[in-house]
């Protein structure tokens, strides 16, 4: 198997300790500065929220595909069953208090994502073991029948998962720690923002580790693996868990954030949403399935509010750049970064922003063209007057708009295409 | 006790028999060559030495443990290393990652997820001095993969030694190499025997003769000689395997 | 009792057929290009919306033929323009890919043809009963479905037997690393296969449509079995992914058939299971849909190579 798209980009390492502690202060300065600049917006909290759980979500996700070379499409199983284990926790919280007694009348609601955590890990070290016999393609396939049996049987016991309606818990129960009510979406903001903080230095940090590193060792070659001591499954089977540990987390901070959960958060639709939040940000680079995360989440979001087409426009760009920059936009950014330190940034800029006038050409003719089909088929969309103009799919305009703005871009792209052959 | 003891060794693939019958001793500290034609079952033989096969029959016994049936990775554990003929390293890691993964077994640190893997001193160490030892310092931390090809030959056999095993398994160390890099490969072998067991298939007769103690030349599966390079060039029966029925 | 079996019987052949129509084009392709196509099953409802549009104006027949050539051309463009571009990335890479086509098909199909299902039947002289069984009809367009997939059989046998390219893709089926080996026109080979693999799915998307449903989720409710019964078969066994087809089309038919809940087969086992307790009170018929990937979990236990795989995946 190739491992080109998530192989990480040659660097060749300075001493970065410094570098990535300031890495790490710009992070935790942004996360501390956010709700500066969205202070009353409670839409942007929610979606700020919505974020956070998705950046963890996304890299517990590439701890299994970028970092350890396993396809999962089930990834969800540990998200979800997380999230119900939080839920639970949340409700035995709601009951002790009210009883005023008991082991749970004293844990923060603050600390379920720790639940969600364990939970995780837990299932992921019952479940694991026979599916971390190979990578590839059956782990794969194997992956997605784990997710549709757990998806099938969360339908099954309503007890525990409450059918099809799923069950409902309430965050502001429970001893309040740091003054933390939980009750606006801008108070569990700290509560996300810590986690999704915690969450994310954990999983960097887990990268440092031996184990880390020999999860990238059974990616690049399980063969050779044996025969420096480790059987490859052994070492799948706990980056499985792992990654399971954390994607649990991530269910754990949903479920207080959503305060509902449904058996479909088991199932094959989040289980793709991680892996496509990942390979758009790119698998091969640490902080791309942030990158994937924030721009999916965003997509997502935004474009529903004007387009219902929305779906389809996160499918083609997951589409376009497994074709076109498989790298995802992390391997991009990095490719900028290495260019920039390298002081090669000049001579090859112009390329780059061609080329990206080119993309962005193509990007806008599609979108027109999608839009305009679908007004075709279903009558007037909000997206249409998105760039101040309205087209009308009956007359010719929009469509020739199209083509100019189709072939404009292709020509760009094969003029930047000699122009970087030439540099070559 | 010898190092590597080998009795009856056979290996069936369906129908064909590819080892038929090995029997053989390497001593401590002994260099020992295994020659033969293209095809005589020297890396099949290997294979089932370092346990990527399982043998049809016979036994191998590492410093007197029966190591014949068990997983690669356990009779790694016991003490016997290979490199491959192809070049198989971690193609994304950096060279000096390769080492020390390599190394974690040694300072049982593979699982370890509770610390940074530059705490690991013992792997540290050890890496820092495989890296010197193979002469890699300045590709420290070039992907494996883009290296060289002389340069991941060298990072193979450091990546067998590092975990200092006491029996070394080295799959055609040389091959593909130019003269100068073979010489330099030579030396390396040579820094590598020291207080080691080692086995070696090679197909440049040069090496072989300058590094063996002694030789075993298979043919078919079997191995029609084994001794001191001086007997194995007289040996008329290598001859005849070496040049056709017609020169005997 | 009989009446239950005879009818079980026969629906879950029918269905097993159909699974195996899609499993066996999924397997070829495979085997040939070590592509799993996680978008087979959406060219398999492309195939019934396909027919569904043409039957529209050229009647059931044509459509039956047509919408199936049209499928397998789509995919034949996009092996030509889509998977070829991304084959130099890897497996990981080509899967990636075809995930993302599935997400984009369902959407596209979303829009075209709404998001329930649309009314696309089959003509109404076949609704007439073929033969009544104890007072069950078995309608003429269920016989139909029969055969059309025994003729399908008869000519993907003729086809990998008797013919040229059929004898290539045998080798490749017994030694895929040999594929390359083949000669220049490898690309071409590997564009017509994954044409015709998708064009035998949208041929089961045009039979299973009227039989199952036209619907959106359709792509979704099949795709995960398909490739559970590529698992169980074997991965690349055409001859497992039939027995793999047909068990699982029986299994299921017969739990959806059998009025049972846990509790009374636990019992009639001589268990003690609660009847009204929340396991005991789950009828057999809830738990169908779970059944491929339970059998799914019991193969990786027990036989990690499937029926009949040579491999292990």
């Amino acid at each position: 198997m190739s491992q080109d798209i998530i192989a990480p980009m040659q660097r060749t390492k300075s001493r970065t300790s410094l570098r990535g502690l300031v890495a790490w202060v710009v992070f935790a300065a942004v996360l501390l500065l956010l709700p500066v600049f969205f202070q009353g917006n409670s839409t942007a909290f929610t979606l700020l929220n919505v974020i956070g759980i998705n950046i963890v979500f996304a890299l517990s996700y590439n701890m299994l595909l970028g970092q350890g070379g396993m396809l999962s499409f089930g990834h969800a199983v540990f998200f979800g069953l997380g999230s119900y284990a939080a839920m639970h926790a949340m409700i035995a919280i709601d009951e002790a208090s009210y009883a005023g007694e008991g082991f749970w009348a004293h844990v923060p609601v603050l600390g379920m994502p720790l639940v969600g955590m364990i939970a995780g890990g837990l299932v992921a070290l019952v479940l694991g073991w026979p599916f971390c016999r190979r990578a590839g393609t059956a782990f794969a396939m194997i992956t997605l029948g784990l997710g549709e049996m757990v998806a099938a049987a969360g339908q099954m016991f309503p007890s525990l998962f409450g059918g099809e309606a799923g069950i409902y818990g309430n965050r502001m129960v429970g001893p309040q720690w740091f003054g933390l009510e939980l009750a606006q979406s801008s108070d569990v903001y700290w509560f996300i923002a810590f986690w999704t903080f915690a969450g994310v230095f954990a999983m960097w940090a887990f990268t440092r580790t031996p184990l880390g590193r020999m999860s990238n060792a059974v990616r690049d070659n399980p063969d050779r693996l044996q025969f420096i001591g480790y059987p490859p499954r052994n070492v799948r089977f706990m980056i499985f868990i792992a990654a399971g540990s954390f994607g649990g987390l991530a269910g754990g901070m949903a479920a207080v954030n959503y305060e509902i959960i449904t058996p479909e958060a088991l199932g094959l639709i989040p289980s793709g949403l991680a892996l496509l939040m990942a390979a758009v940000g790119g698998l091969g680079v640490f902080y791309g399935p942030i990158v994937g995360a924030v721009v999916v989440t965003l997509m997502n979001s935004m474009l529903s509010d004007y387009t219902d087409a929305s779906i389809l426009y996160v499918g083609l760009v997951f589409l376009a750049i497994v074709m076109f920059a498989p790298r995802g936009l992390g391997g991009g950014i990095e490719q900028v970064r290495v260019a920039w330190r390298d002081g090669d940034l000049g001579r090859r800029l112009p390329g780059w922003l061609s080329g990206a006038v080119a993309v962005g050409l193509i990007i806008v003719g599609l979108v027109v063209l999608i839009e305009l089909a679908f007004q075709a088929t279903h009558g007037s969309d909000e997206f249409a007057h998105v760039f101040g103009v309205d087209f009308d799919a009956a007359g010719p305009w929009g469509w020739l708009t199209v083509v100019v703005l189709l072939v404009a871009g292709g020509l760009i792209k094969r003029a930047t295409n000699k122009l970087r052959e030439d540099q070559a | 006790m010898s190092a590597l003891s080998i009795k009856g060794l056979t290996k069936s693939f369906g129908p064909a028999e590819v080892i038929c019958g090995v029997d053989l001793d390497v001593a401590d500290n002994e260099v020992h060559a295994v020659i033969g034609p293209n095809g005589a079952g020297k890396s099949t033989f290997f294979n089932l030495l370092s346990g990527a096969f399982a043998p049809t029959s016979g036994e191998i016994y590492l410093h007197g443990d029966k190591i014949n049936g068990l997983s690669p990775d356990k009779i790694q554990q016991r003490g016997l290393s290979r490199s491959f003929q192809v070049s198989n390293v971690f193609g994304n890691l950096s060279v000096f990652e390769n080492l020390r993964c390599a190394c974690f077994k040694q300072a049982h640190a593979g699982y370890v997820f509770w610390r940074p893997a530059a705490r690991v001193r013992e792997a540290n160490r050890r890496a820092e001095e495989v890296l010197e030892m193979i002469g890699l310092q300045a590709l420290r931390d070039v992907p494996a993969g883009a290296l060289p090809y002389a340069s991941q030959r060298a990072l193979e056999i450091g990546m067998t030694i590092a975990c200092d095993a006491k029996v070394v398994l080295l799959d055609e160390p040389t091959a593909g190499m130019s003269n100068t890099e073979t010489t330099q490969a030579i030396n390396l072998i040579r820094q590598v025997a020291e207080g080691r067991t080692l086995m070696i298939v090679e197909h440049d007769m040069g090496v072989v003769f300058e590094l063996a103690d002694r030789i075993s030349v298979l043919v078919y599966g079997k191995i029609i000689a084994t001794g001191t390079p001086e007997e194995i060039r007289n040996d008329p029966r290598v001859k005849e395997a070496y040049l056709g029925e017609e020169a005997a | 009792m009989l009446e239950l079996v005879i009818f079980s019987t026969l629906n879950g052949v029918l269905y097993g057929l159909l699974l195996f129509m899609l499993s066996s084009g999924l397997t070829l392709i495979f085997s040939m290009m070590g592509v799993l196509n996680f978008a087979h099953a959406s060219f398999y409802m492309l195939g019934a919306y396909f027919a569904y549009t043409l039957g529209m104006y050229t009647g059931f027949w044509p459509a039956l033929i047509l919408a199936p050539l049209l499928v397998g051309a789509l995919g034949s463009l996009v092996e030509r323009f889509g998977l070829r571009r991304v084959h130099a990335n890897g497996h990981v890479a080509e899967l990636l890919f075809t995930f993302g086509l599935a997400y984009v098909i369902d959407e596209l199909v979303q829009m075209v043809w709404g998001t329930v299902a649309v009314a696309y039947r089959e003509p109404s002289y076949m609704r007439e009963p073929l033969f009544t069984l104890f007072g069950t009809d078995y309608s003429i367009f269920r016989g139909v479905v029969i055969l059309i997939s025994i003729l399908m059989f008869i000519a993907l046998w003729y086809l990998l037997k008797k013919t040229r390219v059929g004898m290539m893709i045998r080798a490749a089926l017994t030694h895929g690393e040999m594929v390359g080996h083949l000669g220049h026109n490898v690309p071409r080979l590997f564009m017509g296969v994954f044409g015709f693999g998708c064009a035998l799915a949208a041929l089961a998307g045009v039979i299973g449509g009227p039989l199952l449903a036209t619907e959106p989720g359709m792509a979704a409710t099949l795709g995960p079995i398909v490739f559970v019964v590529v698992v169980v078969g074997g991965m690349g066994s055409l001859q497992g992914a039939f027995y793999a087809s047909l068990l699982i089309g029986l299994l299921q038919t017969f739990f959806v058939a059998i009025d049972a809940s846990l509790a009374d087969v636990f019992n009639a086992l001589g268990a003690n299971l609660d009847p009204y307790g929340e396991v005991g009170r789950i009828s057999l018929a809830t738990l169908a849909p779970m059944t491929p990937f339970i059998l799914l979990v019991l193969i990786l236990i027990f036989r990690p190579r499937g029926l009949m795989g040579e491999l292990e995946p």
